[in-house]
């Protein structure tokens, strides 16, 4: 076989091996701790009135007595065929509860990332070309606020200003109760799902509804993001235009904006997609607080309640989705780096 | 640094955010005002587990079942203390007070279309005992048993059914446990349609009901999304007796935040909220488009001092923990509008409930009783306390308290099942809890107060007595015989005394009873809540 | 060295030992920093809170744990209680002075653990490649995705509750961000020639990735440490629902600020004045941070 084949296979073998002991990792991480955590399970199937038979019942159903070790093994089998199992709290295979949960997040995040992406790296950028000015002060200060103050409050001072007060966004929830049940959900995704009800019907108010929602959590997550981005961005920036190469490239008369976005920016870009990708997995994995606000009924606050409830499937369900993000994430990041910066390409 | 060409960045910039602006703009938010047949509600229904009569256990649950299914009989939301018509149109009980029969209404339907006759009532009945759910004790109770109850309860005629107990209970107390949420009537015949068959047992369509609905009142439920809504509308079979939905659609979305509740109150997203905090309420006060309703509702808070801690086992000690608590600037303050002080077990409201308050705080008594029980100086002990409000703000006012007499209290803050599982093992010194009644009728918390029938580690019963390792023989007895007393004034006395003993001799420091409040938008009518979770009539709410 | 001064000895061009030479660098780095204004603005409040939290049980005017429920519950800020006072009648500037301690002291140790560990990793992984590199980078993937809640409950269940338990499980789950960033800038400088000459000298491995590589990716670190700062309190607050955090009545920051958040609509003050004091830290670590960076480039004017 040719060397560059049997390489590709090599490496191809090894990344599925080490994915794979990172999900079996993960799971066992969280299993082991989930199982030691002091709350009882059935507590939140039977409630607290349950004679202690109705309990113990429960607890057999749930595989709770037997050893540790085998319950793991039992899971992960079972996990490889499709079958995360059952939440206790909502009583469905937990593979439909995160394919309900997820999207809301998804699309979430998606439209946090995108301004927070958007406009932090221009302003880091503006911020470190500026260094020193007005510019980079306002940057720096809107930053901190937004990464020092906590997102609950943020959210609730913005609700009663733009929802409250000023009424230019609708309010907590996805969508407007009117349009609750007159579109299917195939996605869960609301904006893809309101557009195609509205291609087919020209009924463009169930969208517009769900564009009206999804703004103000959107912004606020953006800012979050932004405040982050546009700092990293800023140092990355300031990195970049120190180097030598940007005198060479200034001397030999190239346009302060070519200098800028082509070349430093440029070499900027590897350490910033890093930086880019993990806010992105981090918005996520779903902010609990920024849900509840919101009542957007997201992974975060699934994950969460389920671990207040000690309802293990589920969360060993979302850890997965999670882990899932960062994975597919950080190989996405890794797999850009090599294009962006020939520098990362391996050479050995 | 200046550079004419940094333009580009600046303009591209206020292109970008120009556009954003734009786009927000391109869409106005659209009328805020919920639909005019449409109710909706605020509420944190994350609770819900179940849909299923037989299961379902949880507040907001009752609150639904209350509405979508009907029961034999139901009590007078206005005075509990009257029972009145749902299904059986008559009952009376034998003279040896054991067994109970029951007229039914003619005509009655399901949701379904199926019609509502005496089958389908001792079905459902049987069927609770025979899933044996955590609700069942409710009717097990009263001696019906897997194998016995098919005997005991059943239809003698097409609109007569028979229910047989075991010993001569109150009439009272068995007709308020048939007006429970367990002993909602279910359509036979569309459950057996969906029963699902495994090693030769059927489920009785167990499986089905946890997400769907097999009821006859007057809403059905249509969705249930959990931790974010559940949908009910109008059933248009229900019967006149059962009600008529006076709006076509009820919501009821899940929202956590109480300042997100109010948000949408103010602005007219929704027509209800139901947990809103006593600052929120305060608020709302001066807002002309709101209203609100206040019940007393069937639960009472506590502290409770578990009896293995030998010091908090001295009774002069538990005596001073009592006299240790502000109830006046607590009741003032953390509890105001959504509690009243209350020094007994037996919420307002039950037969035979006391409204004696002897204790107040005073510091100097608690320690001369402290310094009697051998500890002058105080000591240190913990309490297990759910991070949630108004319990936190209690507990953390109680600490200040306790240390005036020199008591210290470490707080041990967790999350609400983290603690009750810490507690239901009896590995706490002192836990903060509450307790509602799960039927109107005083047995309900006598039964989990002041009986302990085993005070072993292996008990199959847990009752707050026995979480507290509490051995009380005599007082359990006198509990007992207080549930088979028939005669209503004979009754109320039984559980005065009950509840003196209980205020003197118990480690449970009574706090407060509930008040569950409701804000409104001043464009509804109807809006009453019950002091029960399932006694909130959502279907006879108008909106003008 | 007669007849120098101290300051002229330490900028010599010609150091005569290498601790002359490390001793003149330090120098260099600090006359860099002592010459940004805003470093040293950074610098200053960083040690004024230092010092009012060495200070605070004489200058606090009430006492941060003892509160008249009845009559001083949620009053706005006066004369009398300038920061107003919480829901148990607290006031809030003594509980802020003395919370400045728990929090100042759980954020340093944090980012202190948390820091290195991250940095070492990535540097290693970074530097290795291969399976190496794969292993590490998965399981940083692991502790990436791994629920903070559950090591919070099973922390308070092992180790009971309590703000240092919390320091220990928020640090574990800290370290990857600046693992990926050290990894991502180690990936670009690693080719480098200068890398290349040190390894043609003899360096070993380890003395590359320590001495020459990590001082490169210490800055972006560095910036990301001090924005982290705010998020440790805010990480802490949210952990203490489940126990993992500070014990009432400490009047930690993290957990003033959850205590706050039933009142935000009305009685503002009781969130503001923490969340006020968590920006002035982050802006003053901020400031600080950069001046660090600044002063820490080898490839900056001196």
């Amino acid at each position: 076989m040719a060397l560059s084949v049997q390489r590709g296979l090599f490496a191809t073998g090894r990344f599925a091996v080490v994915v794979a002991l990172t999900y079996l990792g993960l799971l066992a991480v969280t299993f082991f701790i989930g199982r030691v955590i002091p709350v009882d399970p059935a507590l939140a199937v039977a409630g607290d009135r349950a004679p202690e038979h109705v309990l113990e019942q429960v607890r057999e159903e749930l595989g709770l007595n037997l050893p540790l070790p085998e319950q793991f093994v039992r899971y992960v089998g079972r996990a490889l065929q499709g079958d995360f199992g059952t939440s206790v709290l909502t009583t469905k295979p937990v593979l439909e509860d995160i394919l309900a949960t997820f999207p809301a997040t998804l699309e979430l995040a998606t439209v946090g990332i995108i301004i927070g992406a958007g406009f932090g790296i221009p302003l880091g950028v503006w911020a470190a070309v500026r260094r020193g000015g007005l510019v980079d002060h306002a940057v720096r200060v809107m930053g901190l606020v937004g990464y020092s103050v906590p997102i609950f409050w943020l959210g609730l001072m913005a609700l009663v200003l733009f929802y409250a007060k000023l009424g230019w966004v609708s309010g907590p929830g996805r969508i407007d109760v009117a349009f609750e049940y007159s579109f299917d959900r195939t996605t869960g995704l609301m904006l893809v799902d309101t557009a195609r009800y509205a291609l087919s019907s020209g009924e463009w108010d169930a969208f517009r509804s769900a564009l009206s929602h999804l703004a103000l959590p959107g912004a606020l997550l953006g800012y979050f993001s932004l405040a982050y981005i546009s700092r990293m961005t800023r140092s990355f920036m300031l990195n970049e235009l120190a180097a030598e190469y940007i005198v060479a490239a200034r001397a030999k008369g190239l346009s302060e904006s070519r200098i800028i976005w082509r070349h430093a920016l440029r070499n900027a870009l590897v350490p910033l997609v890093t930086v880019v990708a993990l806010s992105y997995a981090g918005l996520l994995e779903g902010s609990v607080l920024t849900e509840t606000v919101f009542a957007w009924p997201g992974l975060g606050l699934y994950i969460t309640n389920s671990l207040q409830n000690a309802d293990m499937n589920a969360v060993l369900g979302g850890t997965i989705v999670v882990g899932t993000v960062f994975i597919a994430l950080n190989l996405f990041s890794d797999a850009l780096y090599r294009v962006l910066d020939p520098r990362t390409r391996d050479t050995r | 640094m200046s550079l004419r060409r940094i333009n580009r960045i600046t303009r591209r910039t206020w292109a970008l955010s120009a556009s954003a602006v734009l786009l927000l703009a391109a869409y106005a938010p659209l009328q805020a005002a919920t639909p005019k047949d449409t109710l909706v509600m605020a509420m944190a229904i994350d609770d819900i587990i179940s849909l299923d009569p037989a299961e379902a256990f949880e507040i907001s649950t009752g609150e639904i079942i209350g509405n979508a299914y009907e029961r034999l009989i139901r009590f007078d939301v206005n005075d509990p203390s009257k029972l009145l018509p749902g299904i059986a149109k008559s009952w009376k009980v034998s003279d040896d007070g054991k067994t109970y029969t029951f007229e039914l209404n003619a005509g009655l339907k399901f949701a379904s279309g199926n019609a509502l006759g005496a089958e389908d009532v001792a079905w459902s009945l049987q069927r609770a005992v025979l899933l044996d759910k955590t609700p069942a004790f409710i009717l097990t109770q009263f001696g019906l048993k897997k194998d016995t109850v098919k005997d005991r309860v059943r239809a003698t005629g097409p609109l007569t059914v028979v229910i047989e107990t075991d010993k001569a209970y109150a009439p009272t107390l068995v007709y308020n446990c048939l007006t429970a949420g367990v002993a909602s009537v279910l359509d036979k015949k569309l459950l057996m349609s969906k029963e699902v068959t495994k090693d030769g047992v059927g489920d009785l369509g167990y499986g089905w009901l946890k997400t769907n609905y097999a009821g006859s009142g007057p809403l059905k439920i249509r969705d249930w999304r959990a931790n974010e809504i559940v949908a009910l509308e109008r059933n248009d079979n229900a019967s006149a007796a059962a009600g008529k939905s006076k709006t076509a659609r009820v919501i009821i979305r899940h929202i956590k935040e109480s300042a997100t509740q109010r948000l949408l109150l103010e602005k007219g997203d929704a027509d209800i909220a139901r947990n809103l905090t006593p600052q929120d309420l305060d608020a709302l006060a001066a807002n002309k488009d709101v209203k609100s309703t206040a019940t007393a509702k069937g639960t009472v808070y506590y502290f409770s001092l578990n009896q293995k801690n030998p010091i908090l086992a001295k009774p002069e000690v538990r005596e001073a923990f009592k006299w240790l608590v502000d109830y006046d600037a607590i009741g003032k303050t953390l509890i105001k509008n959504i509690g009243v002080v209350h020094q007994n077990f037996l919420p307002q409201g039950l037969l035979g409930a006391s409204k004696d308050k002897p204790y107040k705080l005073d510091v100097a008594k608690a320690k001369a009783l402290l310094a009697k029980a051998g500890h002058p100086n105080g000591f240190k002990v913990t309490v297990d306390m759910r991070t949630a409000q108004p319990v936190q703000g209690i507990t953390e006012a109680y600490q200040q308290t306790l240390k005036q007499a020199g008591i210290e209290l470490e707080i041990l803050p967790g999350d609400g099942k983290q603690t009750l599982t810490k507690y239901r093992a009896r590995s706490h010194d002192i836990y903060v809890g509450q307790w509602g009644a799960d039927y109107w009728d005083p047995h309900t918390n006598a039964d989990t107060f002041a009986r302990n029938p085993d005070n072993s580690d292996e008990a199959k019963t847990k009752p707050l007595a026995w979480r507290n390792a509490w051995n009380i023989p005599e007082l359990t007895k006198k509990s007992d015989a207080a549930a088979q007393e028939r005669d209503g004034g004979k009754r109320a006395k039984m559980y005065q005394e009950i509840q003196a003993e209980f205020r003197n001799s118990s480690p449970f420091v009574m706090l407060y009873q509930q008040t569950e409040v409701a804000a409104f938008r001043a464009n509804l009518d109807g809006l009453k809540l019950g002091p029960t979770s399932d006694s909130t009539y959502l279907w006879a709410v108008s909106k003008k | 060295m007669s007849g120098e001064s101290l300051t002229q000895w330490l900028l010599s061009d010609r150091p005569q030992s290498r601790r002359q030479a490390a001793l003149g660098r330090l120098y260099g780095g600090w006359r860099t920093f002592a010459r940004n204004r805003l470093a040293m603005l950074g610098l200053f409040i960083v040690l004024a809170l230092v010092l009012l939290a060495v200070l605070a049980p004489w200058i606090a005017p009430y006492s941060p744990t003892v509160g008249d429920l009845g009559s001083s519950r949620l009053l706005p800020p006066s004369s009398t209680h300038w920061l107003g006072t919480d829901d148990q009648g607290r006031d809030i500037l003594s509980r802020l002075l003395h919370g400045s301690r728990v929090t100042l002291f759980v954020v340093l140790l944090v980012a202190v653990l948390a820091a290195p560990i991250g940095l070492l990793v990535g540097t290693v992984a970074g530097y290795a490649g291969g399976w190496v590199d794969a292993v590490l980078m998965r399981i940083t993937d692991i502790f990436l995705a791994f629920p903070r809640l559950i090591l919070a409950l099973a922390f308070v269940a092992a180790l009971g509750p309590g703000i240092e338990n919390a320091v220990i499980a928020i640090a574990i789950t800290s370290w990857p961000p600046y693992a990926r960033i050290a990894r991502a800038e180690t990936l670009t400088i690693r080719q480098a020639d200068y890398i290349s000459a040190v390894k043609l000298l003899g360096a070993s491995p380890a003395r590359i990735v320590l001495s020459h590589i990590m001082p490169l990716c210490l800055s972006s670190v560095i910036v990301r440490v001090t924005l982290d700062m705010a998020g440790i309190i805010l990480t802490a607050a949210g952990l203490g629902f489940l126990g993992l955090g500070a014990q009432p009545p400490m009047p930690e920051w993290g957990a003033m600020i959850a205590a706050g958040r039933a009142y935000v609509l009305d009685q503002w003050w009781v969130a503001a004045a923490p969340g006020m004091a968590i920006f002035v830290v982050s802006l003053a670590f901020n400031l600080l941070g950069d001046g660090l960076r600044d002063a820490l480039d080898p490839k900056a004017v001196k």
